[in-house]
């Protein structure tokens, strides 16, 4: 091509150019690219906005000591003070529950499609199931949640609850990236220990789950991240507390999601919008962190295969 | 030691005796297989217990219903008879989904397009990071961004889309000037649901074998036309199944829909038109949540958390099977990754 290109004053424009494009083509092709640039432009332009509306309108309170150790306990929308210590604590339990509950079953559930199921009929129903899994909504999620916990159980609306349909959301995400990544697992390391007289359990536990380590963290840290965020569950299944209630099996938790939701309708006021924007803030930076810790973890600790 | 060896012919041992790696061992591989096995039943058990329980609290209120669930717009579970139908729900439901589609899908395609064969190839992968990091957002910070910042630049869009179309009865001018439409939620929702595809379509682009592509560029083709030629009727399933999961996401989602869309008055007459208020099923079912008090009354808001699901099922089932059947891009991701070999990627990350 560039040799070619390099020959192109030889040419009087007016003869037969075979180098070049048509006109039309060139322009046709001139036009996409700028399109398609524009596209990605377009696209970048809430996640710039939203996050400049965010970190401008909420850092201030974030500097307040208060804010990381105090409770709404006792602040009207009218008054100033307060943090967000109960809806962060709120946040960080019900996540914890959930990565406590999901995690184990993703993993477990993860090396049955790739070292105990893989190829058969039943994996092919699991692996469908996840999917549906995937794309169950998240207020879907906590409607069954409900119908269980409390229409069928009688138990009270609390933060375990919420924790258990989070874990509907956690499970797919945890399993499919584990499961690409056992996937990575090259066979040569398995059939290494099973030569040395290992057997497949020790070997899945003690080989394949390690050298897959890293992208297994890393599908439990955008598990979380994605189950921090949602605010339906919390709406449905738990009432929002200012107080500090670390206990998820009884009273009302307090939670970041919950916490802007309470205050977005008093907006007009200048505590109550401050406060909504500094634990929106909150909460994008919790998600932004997960996010990219997840990113850095995969980069170095991802599978090395040949 | 087991019942096998009182069968096998003592001269003649069979394979699984000279693989037996020991008691310990065995004992570990049944129960480890088992706990691995059950987790795997788990996920199925987890889907069907979603839809029998949904539907077991549903039946007693449906039976009670005293409109057409299906076809009445009306919504008052707590009278008496109750009366509840999702017609409304669902045609906000629907129509809010596929505009977001229709906006998302051409500019997804263009920045996946945009990643894998435009970008400067150090600059793809933070490109695609960036857009990824859209999907991070939680969706109630959506909501509030949308309804007070987003919607006041939409009012001379929605102006001009009314004076421009108001003869149809879907761009029919609104009667008020309240920008909590459903085309505002749509326009948020498309945003949200932008991420989803590009993921899902820059990998795919990013699969098409070098041989198609080197093809199209020898044979003189322009960068577009290599792309029109050889990149998208390569991925055409896969976009097409991506904005099939995009949709899947926009139908269930609750809370930026429940903050944008203002709520019609009882008394006013139902309105077509995507610059009129509504009300979707997941944001019908989290606006009432309080209202959870009666049998009949939850009941009726489980039947329409069904219907979402069953629809989610349908839509996000039909996305899988399009990439299963017709895909080269969906079975070539699968084939590759489990050989093992990296993925053809062209500076994409994921």
């Amino acid at each position: 091509m560039s040799t070619l290109a390099a020959n192109k004053p030889a040419y009087d424009g007016q003869t037969l150019d075979l180098t070049g494009k048509s006109g039309g083509r060139a322009f046709r092709n001139t036009l996409a690219s700028v399109l398609i640039t524009l596209c990605f432009l377009i696209a970048l332009i809430p996640l710039l906005w939203i996050l400049w509306t965010v970190i401008s309108k909420g850092y201030s309170l974030l500097f307040d000591a208060g804010w990381w150790s105090e409770s709404q306990r006792g602040i009207t929308v009218r008054r100033e003070g307060g943090g967000a210590y109960h809806a962060v604590m709120g946040t960080l339990i019900m996540a914890l529950i959930t990565a406590l509950i999901a995690v184990p079953i993703a993993i477990l559930g993860a090396i049955y499609l790739v070292e105990y199921g893989r190829g058969t009929k039943a994996a092919k129903v699991v692996s469908f199931m996840i999917d549906i899994l995937t794309g169950v909504p998240s207020i879907v999620a906590a409607l069954f949640i409900y119908a269980v916990w409390i229409t069928v159980f009688g138990f009270n609306r609390v933060g375990f609850a919420v924790s258990l349909s989070l874990v509907l959301l956690m499970l797919p995400v945890v399993l499919r990236s584990t499961e690409e990544m056992l996937k990575l697992v090259p066979d040569e390391l398995r059939e290494a220990s099973y030569a040395l007289g290992v057997p497949k359990w020790k070997t899945i536990l003690k080989v394949v789950v390690p050298t897959a380590f890293g992208g297994i963290i890393t599908g439990v840290m955008l598990g979380l991240a994605r189950v921090m965020g949602e605010t339906a569950p919390l709406l449905i299944l738990v009432g929002y507390s200012k107080n500090i209630n670390l206990n998820p099996f009884d009273g009302f938790m307090g939670a970041l999601p919950t916490m802007i939701n309470q205050d977005r309708t008093e907006l007009a006021l200048q505590p109550a919008a401050d406060r909504v924007w500094a634990a929106a803030l909150t909460l994008i930076l919790l998600v932004l962190l997960l996010n990219v810790l997840a990113r850095l973890v995969a980069r170095f600790s991802a599978v090395k295969s040949k | 030691m087991s019942s096998t060896d009182v069968t096998a012919p003592p001269d003649r041992p069979d394979d699984t005796k000279k693989l037996d790696l020991g008691p310990v061992g065995h004992l570990g591989d049944r129960l480890f297989a088992g706990l691995a096995r059950g987790s795997g039943g788990l996920v199925i058990l987890i889907v069907a217990f979603v839809g029998i329980f949904l539907l077991a609290l549903a039946i007693p209120a449906l039976a009670n219903n005293e409109s057409s669930f299906l076809f009445s717009r009306i919504w008052e579970p707590g009278a008496n008879p109750p009366q509840f139908g999702i017609a409304a729900l669902f045609y906000t439901t629907v129509i809010s989904s596929i505009i977001a589609m229709v906006i998302a899908v051409p500019i997804a395609v263009g920045v996946a397009l945009f990643t894998t064969y435009y970008a400067p190839k150090r600059l793809a992968a933070p490109v695609a990071y960036a857009i990824d990091l859209l999907a991070a957002v939680p969706s109630i910070i959506y909501g509030l961004w949308g309804i007070l910042f987003f919607a006041p630049i939409l009012r001379p869009v929605i102006d001009g889309l009314s004076n421009a179309l108001g003869w149809l009865p879907l761009f029919e001018k609104p009667p008020t000037d309240n920008v909590g439409v459903v085309f505002t939620a749509s326009v948020v929702l498309a945003i949200m649901i932008l991420p989803v595809v590009t993921a899902i379509s820059r990998e795919i682009f990013a699969q098409t074998p070098v041989a198609h592509r080197e093809g199209a560029l020898a044979l003189g083709s322009t960068r577009w036309e290599m792309i029109r030629m050889a990149v998208l009727p390569y991925g055409r399933s896969g976009v097409v199944s991506a904005s099939m999961l995009g949709l899947g996401r926009a139908l269930g989602e609750t809370v930026a829909v429940l903050i944008i869309l203002s709520v019609p008055n009882g008394n006013d007459p139902w309105n077509s038109s995507i610059f009129a208020g509504g009300e979707t099923f997941a944001s019908k079912i989290a606006n009432n949540a309080a209202e959870f008090d009666s049998p009949d009354k939850t009941g009726a808001y489980i039947a329409a958390g069904l219907v979402l699901f069953v629809v989610t099922f349908l839509v996000n089932s039909a996305a899988r099977l399009i990439v299963a059947r017709s895909g080269p891009g969906g079975k070539r991701t699968r084939k590759v990754r489990r050989v093992g070999d990296k993925p053809q990627t062209e500076g994409a990350s994921l």
